[in-house]
């Protein structure tokens, strides 16, 4: 693979911050876009640009494929069985939403349990513990050993008979741990509770096939994976999402309305109402060529290249603290750590001041944070696009700050 | 060593903040915290006269948030509350030097939107959109 070719294809890359070459290490929040994706978004809005499935003339004809090639090539991309399993959504956060909305209403009742991990980002916590809220279930939290691998202890322990539903990320957005998927899968349906995979961090940087993890449902974001963002996916067995009602109302969704009544359409239109994101999803389907097109296999490997060199080269920081998973193959690129006592707040200024954009704060993970008791960290996190010579820069960088804050 | 924002007597301040700690006597008190950041900062007023006699503040969080406070509190001491509910955003640039950006100018107001919800407090006066819009 040649990285800067791949430079070469995210005008972004070049942008000057501050008198300096960007550093664009703030890829686990969103990530840059190819000229592929930006310029599909153009041409749909400047040559067919028209509502989808109803209209009968050219344009929305037009649109109408280009938006279900989309669907198509996001089923491919996760090994999906069938488009019908392909729902999309805004975001990720939507789709946890319509999960614990459609399914979790009409199937979790006062005393369920519903298990989630303590490295689950907000967005795979709150939509759990509203619907446990209103129905009186029981939330559990499978907890971390000192290298941010899940208890295996907890994880046996807290699936049990009374378990409806096991809430997990694939990769966390904080200690990069990649979990073992199809383990806890198995331990959730040997008690017929489903499972539902938080795949924001792991579809766009390692090969995912939704029906090797034999998971129920999957949620991602466009927005991380090259595509627009107001994007995402939520992936489900069809069985489910046949029994499930609808969760948001109106046009599109419905097969027939009348005063006394609606009757609603096919998977997965039952769950798109209103118009969709027509452009998002067409900019969505470009992004998964182009990463096809790399491999996920080698956007993988060179993750764990930059994060392998990038761990090793900031051991040679004093007072610098990383967490997660020592081993790279056990992890995403994502590094979070802190240095000394700068606050992250400090450390992403002086970082910014150099044209490195990296994350600060609690990373919407504040479960974690209580647990590790650590009020902030700070966090870089790489795609296919980095390079050594950018962690370089890094390095200088932290060098600097350290020195700013302790001469 | 340059740095923009990290000026030598931010850091000098943030090291070794004046007038941190306790005020036994305190007629005062008030916190808040930064929702973003997670910074905290608690202002304790000793007030005499209609103006500020001592003051002592405590907190944690970023060097902007710290080295703003404790230089705010440099300031205040000695002033009418009149004085202080008339100070504002301008007021902390100037004193700092520097211009923190609108990324983390939350931090570096934290200090005076402190101050002045121990000043209303202390007066029994409703705090005014003003300074709920600080932080």
């Amino acid at each position: 693979m040649n990285v800067s070719r791949i430079r070469d294809d995210f005008p972004i890359l070049k942008r000057r911050v501050n008198g300096k070459s960007l550093v664009y290490f703030d890829n686990a929040a969103t990530s840059q876009k190819p000229t592929q994706v930006i310029e599909a978004l153009g041409r749909y809005y400047r040559e067919y640009n028209a509502n989808i499935h109803r209209g009968i003339h050219k344009l929305a004809e037009e649109a109408t494929i280009a938006h279900e090639e989309a669907r198509e090539k996001v089923a491919k991309f996760i090994n999906a069985n069938h488009t019908e399993e392909i729902v999309f959504v805004r975001n990720a956060t939507e789709a946890i939403n319509l999960v614990a909305y459609a399914w979790g209403r009409a199937n979790i009742k006062q005393g369920d349990k519903i298990v989630l991990t303590i490295m689950e980002h907000h967005s795979n916590i709150v939509p759990w513990q509203q619907l446990a809220n209103e129905k009186g279930a029981k939330l559990e939290f499978i907890k971390i050993d000192e290298e941010g691998h899940l208890r295996q202890d907890e994880i046996h322990e807290l699936i049990d008979e009374r378990t409806k539903i096991v809430c997990i990320t694939h990769a966390s957005n904080v200690l990069g741990t990649i979990n073992s998927i199809k383990e806890i899968t198995r331990a959730a349906h040997r008690f017929g509770a489903l499972i539902l995979v938080d795949a924001a961090q792991s579809v766009p940087h390692m090969p995912v096939d939704a029906r090797d993890l034999d998971c129920d449902f999957m949620a991602f974001s466009g927005h991380k994976m090259m595509g627009p963002t107001g994007i995402g996916v939520l992936y489900g067995k069809s069985k489910h999402f046949e029994n499930m009602p609808p969760f948001l109302c109106g046009g599109e969704m419905i097969k027939e309305v009348h005063t006394t009544g609606a009757s609603w359409k096919d998977l997965p239109y039952k769950f798109e109402a209103g118009t969709p994101n027509i452009a998002g999803a067409i900019g969505l389907g470009v992004a998964v060529d182009y990463l096809r097109n790399v491999g996920m296999e080698t956007v993988h490997d060179h993750e764990k290249q930059i994060t392998g060199y990038a761990l090793s080269r900031m051991t040679e920081i004093d007072g610098l603290v990383v967490y997660g998973p020592k081993d790279v193959t056990k992890r995403v690129g994502v590094i979070s750590f802190n240095l000394g006592d700068i606050h992250a707040h400090d450390l992403a200024s002086i970082m910014d001041e150099e044209g490195i954009a990296i994350r600060s704060g609690h990373h919407c993970a504040q479960p974690l944070m209580e647990f590790l008791n650590v009020p902030a960290m700070s966090r870089a996190s790489f795609y296919i696009y980095n390079t050594n010579e950018e962690v370089d820069v890094f390095i200088n960088a932290l060098e600097k700050a350290r020195k700013l804050f302790n001469p | 060593m340059s740095s923009d924002i990290y000026k030598d007597i931010i850091l000098d301040y943030y090291r070794n903040p004046r007038n941190f700690g306790d005020l036994a006597d305190a007629d005062v008190r008030a916190k808040d915290s930064n929702p973003l950041c997670g910074d905290i900062i608690e202002m304790q007023l000793k007030i005499n006269d209609g103006k500020i006699d001592d003051v002592r503040f405590k907190g944690k969080g970023c060097a902007i948030s710290q080295a703003s406070a404790s230089m705010l509190t440099e300031v205040i001491k000695g002033k009418s509350l009149d004085d202080v509910k008339a100070m504002g955003k301008s007021n902390v640039l100037e004193l700092m030097g520097i211009d923190p950006g609108p990324t983390r100018i939350k931090c570096a107001l934290l200090g005076l939107k402190v101050v002045k919800l121990a000043v209303y407090g202390y007066l029994g006066q409703a705090i005014t959109e003003e300074v709920k819009q600080l932080v």
